[in-house]
């Protein structure tokens, strides 16, 4: 397998959603090749910084006016008729 | 979020939804406050625009409340929540496409393809020298040049964690296309990420040349 396969299943193995065939080869191949371990060190960051960011940095608190605005807006449009319509029935 | 306060939530949540479908409008007003940042936020990462993102954020849950009773949960409330969220963003989009508008954001171009001739590894960079507020901000930019779709794809699977399949389903797509859309969506950001970074790293140290 050369660099340019390898780029293309790169999704799949820092997924871990290779078969095992294919993981061996990718990792048999980047004993030997610094360029392709910076390439897939990176894309791993990549991956992890945007995990990182969903999972440990708290959103931005929503904006007062917008939350008043959002209250505001579901108290006109949510009608009695369909309160009552909410049980599925 | 750890496992034991997701299945906290999920519990919560369920009694909620339960209790509006009983009519009981005060747990309609919990979700709401529950969630409404987080969906804000998610709908603001897609459209780029706080007016957008407003109108997104309000459609969501007026979509929520007149929906939840076909609501079946096979999936987490939160789940069908930000599909709901998702899908009312891309309306938005695909609205602001028939009036022609276009982003002024310079997209960002692959050029690290594997015939690139030095990568610099600065995988160990980022966390060393930026803290978690700079990182969002560089996060933030590097979403902001994507294209919408690869956009989508990215912040659904990398930033909200739902699985594959579940973007499939989410925006109608086949299995195969959210893959190779989110291979291409991950080198883009990657290739943003590399050009902030790489003179992160001093000398020659982390540099690989030649070989690809």
């Amino acid at each position: 397998m050369d660099c340019k396969e390898i780029f293309e299943r790169l999704g799949d193995y820092i997924d871990h959603e290779l078969d095992p065939d294919m993981c061996d080869e990718i990792e048999k191949h980047i004993e030997d090749c610094e360029p392709c371990v910076a390439f897939i060190n990176t894309l791993r960051k990549t991956v992890e910084l945007f995990r990182g960011v969903g999972d440990t940095i708290l959103d931005d608190p929503i904006p007062d006016g917008v939350s008043d605005n959002l209250k505001r807006f579901l108290a006109d449009n949510i009608s009695k008729t369909d309160e009552e319509g909410t049980d599925g029935k | 979020m750890s496992d034991t306060q997701a299945s906290d939530s999920k519990i919560e949540d369920d009694k909620l939804v339960e209790r509006v479908r009983n009519s009981d409008m005060s747990a309609f007003d919990r979700l709401v406050k529950k969630y409404e940042a987080r969906i804000y936020n998610h709908c603001l990462k897609i459209l780029r625009d706080k007016e957008d993102a407003e109108d997104a954020l309000q459609e969501t849950f007026l979509q929520v409340f007149r929906a939840l009773g076909s609501f079946r949960g096979d999936s987490a409330f939160s789940t069908w929540l930000f599909k709901i969220a998702t899908n009312c963003s891309l309306m938005k989009i695909r609205k602001r496409k028939n009036v022609n508008l276009v982003s002024i954001d310079r997209p960002i171009e692959i050029d690290g393809s594997p015939l690139q001739r030095e990568i610099v590894d600065w995988s160990k960079n980022p966390s060393l020298i930026y803290g978690n507020t700079e990182i969002k901000k560089i996060l933030d930019e590097i979403i902001a040049r994507l294209p919408e779709d690869k956009r989508v794809v990215l912040i659904l699977k990398d930033m909200e964690g739902f699985s594959n399949v579940e973007i499939a389903k989410t925006l109608g797509m086949k299995l195969a296309a959210v893959k190779s859309r989110l291979h291409r969506a991950r080198l883009m950001a990657r290739e943003g990420l590399n050009e902030r970074f790489k003179n992160t790293v001093e000398n020659s140290e982390g540099r690989a040349e030649d070989g690809l």
